[in-house]
């Protein structure tokens, strides 16, 4: 389905490479040029999303806009793309954040303008890919593509530790993805193995019920990955570290848009394709979900650091997101799904603003500050807007996500859900004791007594910002509506799914490592029949000793 | 006919919004319209939907505007509810809040961010009026949360002061602490009732719960931290003492009139659910009577003139919970109301001397003022006489000695409570007259400079106070006791409005001879008559005696001085160690230590691994050559053997 005849996905993937191609041939020198030419390539994506918006049939199908041709027809590679509720927002989340970081970098970027907007563009690329892929070798080239652009943007146009920060960042999470990589051809090989189709089709994998304990590794790599990507405690530390030395732009994209493709991850991959799994390690990452809320929130109210105390609350909202989505019922889901979209407006903003501030006053540092309500009011009203979203302050949009997510995860998990509605309390003592540092009081450093506010461009840059705050906590209903489909089904595949499983549940160890007993079995379930998932049990993993059912025994 | 209901709220926050975006460009003759019009447009039409409401059946209109938050079973619509309780509210907030805003006019013209105060003061108001009309609990806590905001924005409108910046984030903070209450409680509302509708969820309570056991008692007790945070009693009352860092109007507005009672409001909201758990009320009644108590013997200690407001707001908010806590929750929103008109009336009051004398507020710097501010003066009395429960005319006598009776006389009260309100009430009077006594009479203390200029306020401030002094008289008519009223054939208008409205108490109610209930008023009004006289002569007259006495409690002075060192207690023993385990535990030692340095050394193992490598990969061909052939032989070597 394409809107008036044009394949819309394409469109939006690649315009930005035109932009890329036009940077080609400009000089150098000729940074303005160059600025409105990234300025407007990443202009003319926005707008050619903002149909999706409106095209979007909430009753369609599950995958719209899709557009399916071979590509590497000997693997059974294609190019297929498609995008239901979830994906839809993230693209557009994409095409705003990116164009509100190329104008944000307006005058913060000096050196090498034109490869910087070159790379911002390229990234654009690969996160809308990463976004809409429905094929999965697809998938992974557009995941590995958005790595290095951001490599550059940290290892480059960062600030002083940028080269520590950006080889930790790439490292980590390619060393995480490389076992994904390693999941992902297992599953084209069991794949084969099950229906003698060659495809990396990730709707046909859908279909694909993987044995065990195959099902718990795979379901592993993908979800380390993932999870390094998200990030989850522990595997964190990497993102304080970029984010303090990425340039602004590169911290909007990051905690916008990058953070969320963990998430994006685990509900389009490590949770529909291996439900058992997921039921299985649900106890664990509730918890570390939950550890994640409140150990971010308490480690960003020691912070000295503006910037990293926005990072780390990155890890306690995140944490929200997966509470949410592994509640695995619908509020909990919605929320989550809402609340990767608030992460992104809120936080994105909040690196936004403190990139503005370092732009003047090149420190982060909170003690460099004090009373600049004063000479910045604008400013200041700004940050207490987006300090309020991201507290979660009712009728803001961190709120609606924050409430459907604790409904969800109380259902099931009432003392996860308890502990996390702590972090309401932590979130208004480090924000807003950031807040009272840095605007309230009377100004004691010199160096912020001349701090010019902030002019029509920057405003504009925020602007968009505010309004979907208060949209989506006003009326999230067209959010919501959107998503839904593509929530129900997420629950249903992996609730239904689940069912199919092995007679003795959990299996009495996964290759030993973990001890029976640990894994939680799944909901409800009929008797595991042999019959139906032995094509693929015996594939990958041929068993040598016990089977399942003798292991009960 | 019910199209205009959600008229109420939206003219405030049309006035926030004219103001907050426009303010600076509009002059302050145009805020000054817009502001207090705001309030007054809402006012008006509260009035009529009130009227309204007294017609419609069963007392109640209800008005759906849109789904807010729908997920599944979980849906939450914009509805507001007028019924007999919220058609009371409205009124004391747009009434009170109105007569706020004008007083605000001359109270603050000569402020810098005229137009942002104004702006956040309808916005308050937008709030409070969700918080009371939200028919569904979880728009309620949009209120709840909106108000403590403003409340937020308010206590830091003078922001170059640190300590207005430290006592609006300690506002936020503690309220938050309160909120996490609220919320576990409408998870769990929600999981069993399956809709947070409150009528609903109070229809439903009796057969949907169990009495007296665990999930409602816990769900209250949730619900009762959420009002001891907004209505500042025992243990969260700490922010509202320092909240006073606000404007005055504010102080009044917020801290006195309106907000606070938004605890009192949930209690009486959820009375179904409360009367149910009877442990729940027993602690609702112990935590009112000790905050009574506690509060007033601070307030005793202040010399500052609006801390002592503060603590007397603390005190009497104790005496409404107390109300609650023994079942009588239209005794306790009778209290909210008179209270209403008589604190606003004080810190009004006290707002017009702090700007006669030029900001100041220490009550050992005024005395003798009454020549200079008449006005001011003498509905201050009023005020007092109000708060102070002097007998048969003023508000506070009505409400408070009705507390105090039903304290004692209903079936889940107690001789105890009814004591400990019963000294309270005597304080109360002590301290109140010691504070009209140092402010206004006796010789001046003011320093001569000062007092040159000292003039009466303006006429926007004065009406306002003439007009709430007349409410904290006649307001207590709405409710005299059937012991008064009776022989002089004079209703209870405000039980005869309340009746059937809230929960009643499952307990048969305990019969009482009418001579102890007028016994029992005796001894309460005579000794706060004695403590009024007695403080009035002590610290208008002999002021030297009242600081040898001072002296000789100096101890005790001291400990009631600092508040009973509550604030450095509660940072020593909760704030300390929090903020240490999360830096030196969590983040140095955890994160900084544990976690980075693994995943550091792992990636510094794999270099130095490959750094070891790459020293055979030296280009040298000779090496090269040796190690084939070690290999081959190796090769070689397995194959043989």
């Amino acid at each position: 389905m394409t809107i008036l005849g044009f394949p819309i996905l394409s469109l939006i993937i690649f315009s930005p490479l035109l932009g890329v191609l036009l940077l080609f041939f400009v000089d150098r020198e000729r940074s303005e040029l160059a600025k409105w030419i990234a300025l407007l390539a990443s202009g003319v994506t926005m707008l050619i999303s903002l149909p999706l918006y409106f095209a979007f049939d909430i009753d369609g199908p599950a995958f719209q806009f899709v557009e399916r041709v071979s590509w590497i027809s000997a693997w059974g590679v294609e190019y297929h793309l498609g995008l239901d509720g979830i994906s839809l927002f993230l693209v557009l989340l994409t095409t705003l954040l990116t164009f509100i970081s190329v104008l944000s970098a307006w005058t913060a970027v000096t050196k090498n303008v034109r490869e910087f907007m070159i790379t911002m563009l390229l990234l654009e690329v690969g996160m809308n890919g990463v976004f809409v892929a429905l094929d999965v070798f697809l998938f992974y080239v557009f995941w590995e593509l958005m790595l290095f652009p951001m490599y550059f943007l940290i290892g480059v146009w960062g600030s002083e530790r940028r080269l520590y920060a950006a080889i930790k960042f790439v490292v980590y999470t390619m060393s995480a993805s490389v076992l994904m990589l390693v999941a992902i051809l297992t599953l084209y090989y069991l794949n084969y193995q099950s229906t003698g189709e060659l495809t990396f089709s990730l709707l046909e994998w859908y279909k694909l019920r993987v044995g065990f304990p195959a099902q718990y590794w795979l379901f592993a790599a993908f979800a380390l990955a993932f999870a390094v990507k998200v990030p989850m405690f522990p595997f964190h530390t990497w993102l304080p570290d970029a984010h303090v030395e990425a340039p602004t732009a590169g911290s909007v994209i990051l905690a916008g848009v990058l953070l969320k493709m963990g998430t994006y991850g685990f509900v389009r991959f490590a949770m529909p394709l291996f439900p058992v799994a997921t039921h299985a390690f649900l106890p664990y990452l509730i918890g570390l979900a939950v550890i994640g809320i409140l150990y971010g929130a308490l480690v960003c109210m020691v912070q000295p650091d503006m910037k990293k105390l926005v990072a780390y609350s990155s890890v306690s909202h995140m944490g929200f997101v997966m509470l949410g989505l592994f509640a695995l019922n619908f509020q909990g889901v919605q929320g989550g799904l809402l609340q990767m979209l608030n992460h992104g407006v809120s936080t994105g903003g909040l690196f936004l603003l403190v990139g503005m501030l370092y732009e003047r006053r090149h420190t982060k540092a909170i003690a460099e500050f004090g009373g600049l309500m004063k000479v910045m009011p604008i400013y200041a009203t700004f940050f207490l807007i987006f300090v309020l979203s991201s507290i979660g302050l009712p009728g803001l949009n961190g709120f609606v996500g924050e409430y459907l997510i604790l409904v969800g995860a109380f259902q099931v998990e009432p003392v996860a859900a308890v502990l996390a509605a702590f972090a309401v309390i932590l979130a208004a003592i480090y924000l807003l004791w950031m807040y009272q540092r840095v605007f309230f009081g009377k100004i004691t450093n010199e160096a912020n007594a001349g701090l010019k506010d902030l002019p029509l461009r920057e405003i504009l840059v925020l602007a968009p910002l505010v309004v979907l705050i208060v949209w989506v906590g006003v009326y999230p209903k067209p959010f919501l509506d959107r998503m839904e489909p593509a929530a129900l089904r997420l629950i249903d595949m992996v609730q239904s799914h689940a069912e199919v499983r092995p007679a003795d549940d959990p299996p009495s160890t996964v290759w030993g490592l973990v001890p029976s007993g640990w894994l939680r079995p799944a909901p409800t379930g009929i008797e595991y029949s042999s019959a139906e998932i032995s094509s693929t049990d015996d594939g990958l993993f041929p068993r040598t000793g016990t089977q399942p059912e003798e292991r009960a025994r | 006919m019910t199209s205009y209901l959600w008229l109420i709220p939206s003219f405030p926050l049309l006035g926030f919004l004219v103001n907050g975006l426009l303010g600076r460009f509009l002059g302050r003759r145009m805020v000054s319209l817009i502001g207090p019009g705001a309030v007054g447009a809402s006012l008006v039409v509260s009035v009529l939907v009130f009227l309204e409401m007294l017609a419609a059946p069963e007392y109640e209109i209800t008005q759906n505007l849109f789904t807010w938050i729908g997920a599944g079973t979980f849906q939450i619509p914009v509805a507001f509810t007028v019924d007999r309780l919220s058609g009371l509210y409205i009124l004391i907030v747009t009434g009170v809040g109105f007569l706020i805003h004008v007083y605000s006019v001359g109270y603050m013209w000569d402020e810098a961010g005229y137009y942002r105060y104004f702006a956040f003061l309808n916005l308050f108001i937008f709030f409070m009026l969700l918080l009371v009309l939200g028919s569904s609990l979880l728009l309620m806590f949009v209120g709840w949360e909106g108000v403590g905001l403003c409340s937020y924005l308010l206590i830091g409108f003078y922001f170059e002061r640190d300590s207005a910046a430290a006592a609006a984030k300690k506002a936020f903070v503690v309220n938050r602490i309160g909120d996490f209450g609220f919320i576990v409680a409408t998870l769990l509302l929600f999981v069993i009732f399956g809709t947070l509708d409150m009528a609903e969820i109070n229809a439903r309570a009796e057969t949907a719960l169990s009495f007296g056991g665990a999930l409602v008692t816990a769900i209250t007790l949730l619900f009762l931290l959420g009002a001891t945070g907004k209505s500042a009693q025992i243990p969260l009352y700490v922010w509202l003492p320092d909240a006073m860092e606000g404007p005055t109007p504010v102080s009044a507005l917020i801290h006195a009139a309106t907000m606070v009672t938004a605890g009192l409001y949930l209690l009486a909201r959820m009375s179904a659910l409360f009367v149910m758990a009877p442990v729940t009320m027993a602690v609702v009644a112990a935590i009112g009577a000790a905050t009574a108590f506690f509060a007033a013997t601070v307030g005793m200690a202040q010399n500052d003139i609006k801390r002592v407001l503060a603590y007397s707001t603390v005190s009497q908010l104790g005496f409404m919970f107390m109300a609650m806590g023994v079942g009588a929750f239209a005794v306790g929103i009778f209290h909210v109301m008179t209270h209403a008109f008589f604190k606003a009336l004080l810190f009004l009051g006290s707002g017009s001397v702090i700007l006669a004398l030029h900001h100041e507020q220490d009550m050992q710097k005024m005395g003798g003022l009454r020549f200079k501010l008449p006005i001011t003066t003498w509905t201050f009395v009023i005020g007092t006489l109000a708060i102070s429960g002097f007998p048969f005319l003023f508000a506070g006598f009505f409400s408070k000695d009705e507390i105090l009776w039903q304290s004692f006389s209903s079936p889940w009260g107690h001789p105890i409570l009814w004591a400990v309100g019963a000294v309270t009430a005597v304080l109360t009077a002590f301290y109140m007259f010691r504070a009209v006594a140092l402010t206004f009479f006796g010789e001046s203390r003011v320093d001569p400079h000062v007092a040159m200029q000292a003039r009466e306020s303006p006429w926007t401030m004065t009406v306002p106070l003439i007009l709430l002094a007349g409410g904290a008289i006649v307001g207590g008519w709405l409710g005299i006791p059937h012991i008064l009223g009776e022989p002089l054939h004079l209703p209870n208008v405000l039980e005869h409005y309340f009746d059937g409205f809230f929960a009643t108490l499952p307990t048969e109610a305990v019969h009482h001879e009418a001579s102890t209930e007028l016994l029992l008023m005796g001894i309460s009004t005579g000794a706060a008559l004695v403590a009024m006289w007695f403080a009035f002569r002590l610290f208008g007259t002999y002021r030297d005696r009242a600081a040898r006495m001072k002296a000789q409690l100096a101890a005790l002075h001291h400990l009631l001085f600092n508040k009973y060192f509550v604030d450095e207690l509660y940072d020593w023993v909760i704030i300390k160690p929090i903020y240490w385990t999360s830096r030196t535990v969590l983040w140095l030692m955890v994160d900084v230590r544990l976690i980075d340095w693994t995943v550091n050394t792992v990636g510094n193992m794999a270099r130095s691994f490959g750094g070891a490598l790459r020293l055979t990969h030296n280009g040298i061909i000779q090496n090269y050559a040796v190690g084939i052939a070690l290999g081959a032989t190796l090769i070689l070597w397995f194959l043989v053997f």
